[in-house]
């Protein structure tokens, strides 16, 4: 009986601790968000961020950009040209990376690159008692730490993810034009027939800009909350990528309902 | 690293984001096609428009001259309502021109083909075109070949 009551007892304070941390989030949150008010004041702080969440990951995202264009340009072309329909090519690849793989394949490489690095920074300066030290110094750690790093990764996504579709479609271009022999005029034309700048384009930056906002809050909050020993901040750092990685993968269903399905 | 070349890096990654943002709104989407007040809209209603479907180009004699703006049902005279907008640069289309629905190859999407016919007036925002054709059903014909196959067979 008493097993019971324990393994209940357990369970409950789980769900208790899962509900605290949520709250705690999203107060987290609120004062990131007014921290990040000093944004023209401190902008060198912003500068020096967007560096480290933006310039850093551009390799990578670059380098993944034009290898997944290329890719689906060869996945595309065996399938298309099936149906005699290999002049649709551009569509396929640019509505592929525009709607959906720009802004989750750089999500989670910036999730991967940036966020752990950002938990990872923020849970040593901890460890160490930085932020203690801030504050003993009346340095408001949201306004000085937190909300430089939240909104350089908030604006950095965007952008990553737009030069992530468009380097994928020249990559694209590359492999089908150059390589495969789809003539450039029709895979430029109907790429441009198909793809709306709206519907298309502004949607999935609207999705990068959820999924930077939400990588970022995930990252900065695993790193100010986690438990300052070696130990917790690896495990602060291995949750920031899961939960990160989870969030884009959820969020883009949902909002690919919302926004494509309309 | 100083702060003057993280400052430069930054300023060339935004250069680098602006770059993308137009290669995508030019070169892979069309902005040009945004903005309602750049052409004058029209109507036609069909019998079928078969797998039409909004911002499938208009064209006229193969080449674009305007897009699909808004497909309706009309339950009064059981016809679908095409909308379609002209761009400007196309203002002389006579009052007796005559739209279709044609597919691009056999298994492309549809669009609307404009056929001027000999009016001396030229349509206008809001003008109706009066004579259109309904896009062809393959599963349609199929069947008036079937149909047309046995008919034969059983007057022999």
């Amino acid at each position: 009986m008493n097993a019971i009551f324990d393994w209940l007892q357990n369970f409950g304070q789980f769900w208790l601790n899962m509900l605290e941390k949520f709250g705690r989030s999203h107060l987290f949150l609120g004062r990131m968000l007014i921290g990040s008010l000093g944004f023209f004041r401190r902008f060198g702080l912003y500068v020096r961020q967007l560096h480290a969440a933006g310039v850093l990951t551009l390799s990578i995202v670059l380098v993944s950009g034009l290898f997944v264009g290329m890719v689906l340009a060869l996945q595309g072309y065996n399938t298309l040209v099936g149906f005699g329909a290999e002049e649709s090519l551009g569509v396929v690849v640019a509505l592929t990376l525009v709607r959906e793989l720009g802004p989750v394949v750089a999500g989670l490489l910036f999730a991967g690159r940036a966020g752990s690095a950002m938990t990872a920074e923020i849970g040593l300066m901890k460890a160490t008692e930085q932020i203690a030290g801030l504050e003993m110094m009346a340095v408001d750690p949201f306004q000085r730490v937190y909300a430089p790093r939240f909104i350089a990764g908030f604006i950095a996504l965007p952008c990553l993810a737009a030069m992530f579709s468009a380097i994928g479609v020249l990559g694209g271009y590359l492999v089908g034009v150059e390589v495969l022999g789809v003539d450039s005029g029709a895979f430029w034309s109907q790429m441009q027939a198909s793809v709306d700048f709206v519907d298309d384009v502004v949607n999935g930056l609207i999705k990068a800009v959820v999924f930077g906002f939400v990588v970022s809050w995930i990252a900065i909050f695993e790193g100010a909350d986690c438990i300052p020993t070696s130990e917790g901040v690896s495990r602060a750092t291995t949750r920031t990528v899961v939960y990160s990685s989870l969030a884009i993968l959820g969020l883009d269903f949902l909002l690919t309902a919302v926004m494509f399905n309309v | 690293m100083t702060s003057r070349i993280i400052e430069i890096l930054v300023g060339l990654f935004m250069v680098l984001f602006f770059a993308a943002m137009v290669l995508l709104a030019t070169r892979i989407s069309n902005l040009s096609g945004i903005g309602g007040g750049s052409g004058y809209e029209i109507t036609a209603s069909f019998d079928n428009i078969g797998g039409l479907k909004v911002r499938a180009p208009v064209s006229a004699g193969g080449v674009r001259v305007g897009k699909v703006t808004g497909i309706s049902y009309d339950s009064e005279s059981f016809r679908a309502n095409v909308t379609m907008q002209i761009e400007d640069s196309h203002r002389a289309f006579p009052l007796d021109t005559s739209a279709s629905i044609y597919t691009a190859g056999l298994l492309g999407e549809q669009y609307i083909g404009l056929e001027p016919g000999a009016e001396e007036d030229f349509l206008e925002e809001g003008h109706e075109i009066e004579l259109t054709q309904s896009a062809m059903v393959l599963e349609k014909l199929i069947g008036q070949v079937v149909f047309s196959k046995s008919g034969n067979n059983s007057s022999e």
